[in-house]
C-alpha cells in the first residue's frame, strides 16, 4: 500500500542472536504533517512489529537518546519530519561509527569511558584555604557568553557519527568530549586547564582531528565542536612554546 | 554484564565519495602534496640560480616543458583551494575577543585576504624589479 497518505520506512534490522549482519526491513506508516521519524518508528513498534528496537525518551530534542542515521545523515529522529522525505522511502540506520547492539540501538560505552577523562566539571582553586564557605562565584554575562554554546551539548553522539576521524580511528577522544572540556576551560570559575591539556594534548586528543568540520554541521544544539578542537590545538601549541621559552615562574 | 554480540560496521575505502563535504575535505588534505611540490620547485629554482647562468637556462627550459606547466597549473588550482578553504575555516579556529566583544568572522577573513594581497603584491614587485 503506497499512497500520499503513507510513507515507507526502510529500517536497518540486526538481531544478534540470529543475524550475521544487518538487513533491511520495510514498513508503511501514515504520513502526517506533524509526524517525526520517531513518531513513525513508534507507530511501527505499537501497531506493526513489536520486535523493533530503538532508543528514545523525551521527544523534544532535550535528552539526546533518539539519534539515528536518516538517509545517511546523523539526526535526532524526534526533530526530523517524515514529510521532508515524502514521497519516501526513508532510510533509517543506527548511528554510524558505533557497534550495533540490536536494530537501531548502538553501544555508547566507548564515549562513556572517554568523557570523564577530560574532567567535564568545575575544578576549583587548589588552595581551598582561600575559599570562604558559602561563597558565591559570580559571573558577568560576558563570562557566561564565553562558554555558553559549549554547555548546550546533550551527548546525542551525532557528532561522533558524522566524524570520519572517529570512524577510522576509534581511539580519538572525539568532538563532544573536547567541546565539553572547552566548556569548563572557558568557565571563569574553573582552574583545571592544565589537567585537561595533558589529556587533550596526547596523540588521541585534539591532534587526531583533521578539521573535517562535520561535527559542527550535524549538531542539533548548535554547539561548535570543530571550533573547540581547533582552539585547543592553538592552546596546546602555545603551552608548548611557553614551556620551552619562558622560565618556570612566568608560565 | 554479559558480553554483547555487537555488529561492527566497516568503513569503506571510498567513504569520502559519499558526501560532497567529505570530498572537499579530502581534496583539501590532498592539496598539501601540491604545496610540497611548489616548495621543491622553488628549491630547484633557487639552486639553479645559485649554480650558474647555464644551470638557470636549463631550469627554464625544463620548466617550460608541457608536463611541468600542466603540473604547475594543477598545483596552483590545489593551492588556491587550500588557501580559500583554510581561510574560511580560520574564524572557527581563532576566536578573537576584545573585552566582551567577539570579533566577527568577516573581519578575520578580510584581514587574511588583505594579507594575501599585500604579500602577493610584494612578491610581484620583487620579481618584476
Amino acid at each position: 500500500m503506497t499512497s500520499a497518505d503513507s510513507i515507507q520506512l526502510r529500517v536497518s534490522r540486526y538481531r544478534p542472536d540470529t543475524d550475521a549482519g544487518p538487513h533491511w526491513q520495510e514498513y508503511e506508516v501514515p504520513l502526517r504533517k506533524e509526524w517525526t521519524v520517531l513518531d513513525g518508528l513508534n507507530h511501527v513498534k505499537n501497531e506493526v512489529d513489536t520486535t523493533l528496537s530503538f532508543r528514545w525518551s523525551c521527544r523534544m530534542g532535550i535528552c539526546g537518546s533518539c539519534g539515528m542515521n536518516i538517509e545517511g545523515e546523523p539526526k535526532l529522529t524526534c526533530a526530523t519530519f517524515l514529510s521532508d522525505y515524502a514521497p519516501g522511502p526513508v532510510t533509517i540506520e543506527p548511528l554510524a561509527n558505533f557497534p550495533v547492539i540490536r536494530d537501531l540501538v548502538v553501544d555508547l560505552s566507548d564515549f562513556m569511558a572517554k568523557l570523564p577523562r577530560v574532567k567535564p566539571w568545575i575544578i576549583g582553586a587548589e588552595d581551598h584555604s582561600q575559599v570562604e564557605p558559602d561563597v558565591e562565584f559570580l559571573q558577568t554575562p560576558g563570562q557566561l557568553d564565553a562558554y555558553r554554546q559549549f554547555s548546550m551539548c546533550i551527548n546525542c553522539m551525532l557528532c561522533y557519527a558524522a566524524c570520519p576521524v572517529y570512524g577510522l580511528d576509534p581511539e580519538f577522544i572525539g568532538p563532544a568530549a573536547i567541546a565539553l572540556a572547552e566548556r569548563y576551560d572557558l568557565d571563569s570559575r574553573d582552574h583545571g586547564t592544565s589537567q585537561r591539556l595533558d589529556v587533550l594534548g596526547a596523540h588521541d586528543g585534539v591532534w587526531a582531528c583533521t578539521f573535517v568540520g562535520e561535527c559542527t554541521k550535524v549538531c542539533p544544539k548548535h554547539v561548535d565542536p570543530a571550533s573547540a578542537i581547533q582552539r585547543y590545538k592553538l592552546k596546546t601549541a602555545l603551552h608548548t612554546v611557553k614551556a620551552f621559552l619562558l622560565p618556570r615562574g612566568a608560565r | 554484564m554479559t558480553d554483547l554480540r555487537t555488529y561492527k560496521p566497516r568503513i569503506s575505502t571510498w567513504w569520502w565519495t559519499r558526501k560532497r563535504s567529505y570530498t572537499v575535505f579530502v581534496l583539501r588534505e590532498l592539496s598539501s602534496v601540491f604545496i610540497a611540490w611548489f616548495v621543491v620547485y622553488l628549491i630547484l629554482f633557487v639552486y639553479a640560480v645559485g649554480q650558474s647562468e647555464t644551470a638557470y637556462r636549463n631550469f627554464l627550459d625544463w620548466a617550460s616543458a608541457p608536463w611541468v606547466i600542466a603540473l604547475n597549473v594543477l598545483a596552483l588550482l590545489f593551492v588556491l583551494l587550500h588557501t580559500v578553504t583554510w581561510f574560511s575555516l580560520t574564524p572557527q579556529a581563532m576566536v578573537v575577543r576584545i573585552d566582551d566583544w567577539k570579533v566577527p568572522a568577516f573581519h578575520i577573513l578580510a584581514g587574511q585576504y588583505t594579507g594575501l594581497v599585500v604579500v602577493s603584491l610584494f612578491v610581484l614587485w620583487l620579481v618584476t624589479l
